[in-house]
C-alpha cells in the first residue's frame, strides 16, 4: 500500500493509512504519529488551523500580521518614547491606562482572529440524500442539469424570509447565514469576512470583533493625544524642530494614528449602528430591511429598542462551536453512499469496502478520462451531470465514504463537485460580490494611507488556478485512499494543462 | 456501552434516518419542529416523540436566553478582555452537557426498546434532529439491549 506524506500547505496534515481491505480499521502498519485524525486535518473547508486545531483562521492571514505588527510598533514606540517622559510630566496613570487598552485590544483581536465565526459544519450524505428527495418531491422530476435555486420561505415574527440553499454545503441556511466565499463554509449570522482579523465575523466572534474596533479605537485616540501632547510640551521647553530630532518615533505614531483614528473610528461608529438596530453588515449593504423595499419591510430579529438589541450582541450567550475541530475522525460509522434515486443502501463496512476498492477504480479512471476530454470544466458542466447521474454511483467519494466513514463529521462535496462549484460559487457570489466590493470600498479608506497589500480576490470558479484550487479543496479532505488520491492528482495535472 | 453501539450501527438493522428540521418561525433561536413524521407513526406514540422534541426546545431556549446571568457572564467576560473563557465554561456548554444527558436518557428508556436512535443535533450542527429507525426485528424489536447509549462522538 502506498503511504502519503502529502503535506498541503493548508494544513499540514500526514495521511495516516487507513486499510480498506481487511474489516479492521487497527491494522496499519505504516503510520507515523497518532493513529486517529482530527477533525480539523479533514474539514472541507479553506481554513488554516494551528496549535492542532485550537486555532482557527482564514487562509490569507497576510494582513493580519499587517495588522498586528502596526499595532505592536505603534504602541511599543509609545511606551518606549513617549511614557517616559508623560508619565513624569504629567502623571503615572498615562502608561497605565496604556497599558490596559493595548492588552485589551491585543486580547480581543486573538479572540476574534483564532476563534470559530460560526461556522456551520456540511450536510452528511444522509441529511443531504433526505433534502433531496423531498425537492424533488416537491419540484416533480428534476429539470435537468443546472437545478433552479431552491428557496424556502419561513415567516419570522411577521416578515417573511427566503432560505436559500447552499449547493456547497448541501443545507438550507438558517436566516442571517451566508456563505464565505473565501473561506467556503457557511458561518452563522454572517457579517463579513475581515482581511484585517483574517477571519470571517459571524455569530461567535462579532462581540470580539466589535470590543476589538471600539477598544482600538480608545487606544488610537489616546496614543494621538498624548503624542501630540508630549511634542507640545516638549516644544515648550526646546523648539519644535529638536523636539522632532529627540523623539523621530513620535512622528510615525501620529501618522499612523492620525489615518487609523478615521477609518476605525468611523467603523466603530458603523457597528455601534448596526448592534443597536440587531443588523449585520450583510444586510445593510443588501438593504434587507431597509423601508425602500417596502412600507411594511422591517427587522423582524430587532427586539424593538436600542438597549436590548446592544445587550442582547454584546451580551447574549455564546454559542459554542459546532465543528468540533478537537474532535476525533470516527472511522467505524459505516457512511450510507447518497442516494440517487431516493432508496439509501445500507450494509456492513466490510461489503462496503470491498466494493469501495473495485467500484473506485472504475470510477476513477472514469473520471480522470472525463477530465482529459473537457480542460475547462466549468465550460462543460453537460459531462459532469450525465457523470453525476450514473446509477447508484453519484460521488467520487461515495464509495470511499462507504470505506473509510467519517461518524458525525460531514463528508465534504465530493460528489458532483463542479456542478456544485458552479452552483454554489455562482449565486452566491452575486450575494457576496456586493458585499465584499462594498467592505473593500469601506476598508478602502484605511488601505490607502496603510499601504496595505491588495485584499484578497476571490477565487472565482472560471479561472484555471481557481478551478484547480476548488478541485484541490474539495478532494484532498474528501479521500485518505491512495488510489483516489492519484487519480485526484491526475485529474489535478490534467485539468490545470 | 460502546460495544453495545457498535453494534447497533454497524448491524445491517438500520432501515432508515428521519430528520427533523429547524423552526424558524421564531427567528434563529433553536427550536425543532414539533410535527411527527409519518415514518415514524408505526414505531413510537405520537405523544411520547413530541414531548422529546417539546422537551429538548425548552432546553435550547433556557441555553440562549438573554436574562440576568447572561448579562453579568459577558460583563465579566468583556471586563477580563475575554481570557476568562479559557478556563470558564459558558452557561451554554453547560446547558448542552445536560441536554446530551436528556438523549441519552430518552434513547436508553424509550427510543432503544422500539428499534430507534435520536442522534445529538450538537453532532449535526444544530440543523436537524436526526433519528435512525433500525428495521423490526420481529419478536418485541428489543434486539438493542436497553444499555444502549446514544451515540455521542468523543469530544
Amino acid at each position: 500500500m502506498l503511504q502519503l506524506g502529502v503535506a498541503e500547505p493548508m494544513r499540514e496534515c500526514e495521511y495516516s493509512q487507513i486499510s480498506t481491505r481487511s474489516s479492521t480499521p487497527m491494522e496499519t502498519p505504516y503510520k507515523k504519529r497518532t493513529p486517529k485524525k482530527r477533525k480539523w486535518q479533514a474539514f472541507p473547508g479553506r481554513n488554516k488551523f494551528y496549535c492542532n486545531g485550537r486555532i482557527m483562521m482564514a487562509r490569507q492571514t497576510g494582513v493580519f500580521y499587517l495588522t498586528l505588527v502596526l499595532i505592536l510598533i505603534t504602541s511599543g514606540l509609545f511606551f518606549t518614547f513617549d511614557c517616559p517622559f508623560l508619565s513624569v510630566q504629567l502623571t503615572p496613570a498615562i502608561p497605565v491606562i496604556g497599558g490596559v487598552l493595548f492588552v485589551f485590544v491585543l486580547g480581543t483581536l486573538f479572540r476574534t482572529s483564532f476563534s470559530d465565526p460560526g461556522v456551520l459544519p456540511r450536510a452528511t450524505p444522509d441529511e443531504a440524500a433526505d433534502l433531496e428527495r423531498q425537492i424533488d418531491v416537491a419540484n416533480g422530476s428534476s429539470s435537468g442539469y443546472r437545478p433552479p435555486p431552491r428557496t424556502k420561505e419561513v415567516v419570522i415574527n411577521g416578515q417573511t424570509v427566503k432560505l436559500k440553499y447552499c449547493f456547497t454545503c448541501k443545507i438550507f441556511r438558517p436566516p442571517r447565514a451566508s456563505h464565505c466565499s473565501l473561506c467556503d463554509n457557511c458561518v452563522e449570522r454572517f457579517d463579513h469576512h475581515c482581511p484585517w482579523v483574517g477571519n470571517c465575523v459571524g455569530k461567535r466572534n462579532y462581540r470580539f470583533f466589535y470590543m476589538f474596533i471600539l477598544s482600538l479605537s480608545f487606544l488610537t485616540i489616546f496614543i494621538f493625544a498624548f503624542v501630540i501632547t508630549h511634542v507640545i510640551l516638549r516644544s515648550h521647553r526646546q523648539g519644535f524642530l529638536n523636539t522632532l530630532k529627540d523623539t523621530p518615533a513620535s512622528v510615525l505614531e501620529v501618522v499612523v494614528c492620525f489615518f487609523s483614528v478615521w477609518s476605525i473610528v468611523g467603523l466603530s461608529g458603523f457597528h455601534t449602528y448596526l448592534i443597536s438596530s440587531n443588523q449585520t453588515t450583510n444586510e445593510d449593504i443588501k438593504g434587507s430591511w431597509s423601508s425602500k423595499r417596502g412600507k411594511d419591510n422591517y427587522n423582524p430579529y430587532s427586539h424593538g429598542n436600542i438597549f436590548t438589541n446592544c445587550c442582547a450582541a454584546l451580551c447574549g450567550p455564546l454559542p459554542p462551536s459546532l465543528i468540533d475541530r478537537r474532535g476525533f475522525v470516527q472511522s467505524d460509522t459505516p457512511q450510507p453512499t447518497p442516494p440517487t434515486n431516493g432508496i439509501t443502501m445500507y450494509g456492513s463496512t466490510q461489503s462496503q469496502s470491498h466494493m469501495c476498492v473495485q467500484d473506485q477504480c472504475i470510477q476513477s479512471t472514469k473520471f480522470v478520462l472525463q477530465a482529459a476530454a473537457t480542460p475547462l470544466m466549468q465550460s462543460e458542466p453537460v459531462i459532469l451531470t450525465d457523470e453525476a447521474s450514473l446509477p447508484g454511483r453519484t460521488s467520487l467519494g461515495g464509495p470511499c465514504s462507504g470505506a473509510l466513514p467519517l461518524g458525525g463529521q460531514p463528508t465534504p462535496p465530493t460528489s458532483t463537485p463542479n456542478l456544485s462549484c458552479d452552483n454554489g460559487m455562482l449565486p452566491t457570489r452575486n450575494d457576496h460580490s456586493e458585499a465584499h466590493h462594498h467592505m473593500d470600498g469601506v476598508h478602502h479608506h484605511f488601505l490607502t494611507p496603510e499601504e496595505a497589500p491588495s485584499p484578497p480576490g476571490m477565487l472565482p470558479c472560471g479561472s484555471p488556478l481557481g478551478h484547480s484550487h476548488t478541485i484541490q479543496g474539495f478532494y484532498n479532505p474528501a479521500s485518505q485512499d491512495s488510489l483516489h488520491e492519484d487519480s485526484v492528482r491526475g485529474l489535478v495535472k490534467l485539468s490545470s494543462v | 456501552m460502546f460495544h453495545n453501539l457498535q453494534e447497533l450501527r454497524q448491524s445491517p438493522s438500520l432501515a432508515t434516518k428521519v430528520f427533523i428540521q429547524r423552526d424558524y418561525s421564531e427567528g434563529t433561536v433553536c427550536r425543532f419542529q414539533i410535527k411527527f413524521p409519518s415514518e415514524l407513526g408505526s414505531r413510537i406514540e405520537r405523544t411520547l416523540f413530541e414531548d422529546t422534541v417539546k422537551t429538548l426546545n425548552t432546553y435550547y431556549a433556557e441555553a440562549e436566553k438573554v436574562g440576568g446571568q447572561s448579562y453579568m457572564e459577558g460583563c465579566l467576560a468583556c471586563a477580563t478582555a475575554y481570557f476568562i473563557f479559557l478556563c470558564m465554561e459558558t452557561r451554554y456548554e453547560k446547558v448542552l452537557k445536560k441536554i446530551s444527558g436528556y438523549i441519552q436518557e430518552q434513547n436508553e428508556k424509550i427510543y432503544a426498546p422500539r428499534g430507534l436512535l435520536l442522534t445529538d443535533p450538537v453532532e449535526r450542527g444544530m440543523r436537524v434532529i436526526e433519528v435512525s429507525v433500525f428495521e423490526d426485528r420481529g419478536s418485541s424489536g428489543s434486539s438493542p439491549s436497553s444499555n444502549v447509549s446514544s451515540g455521542i462522538s468523543q469530544r
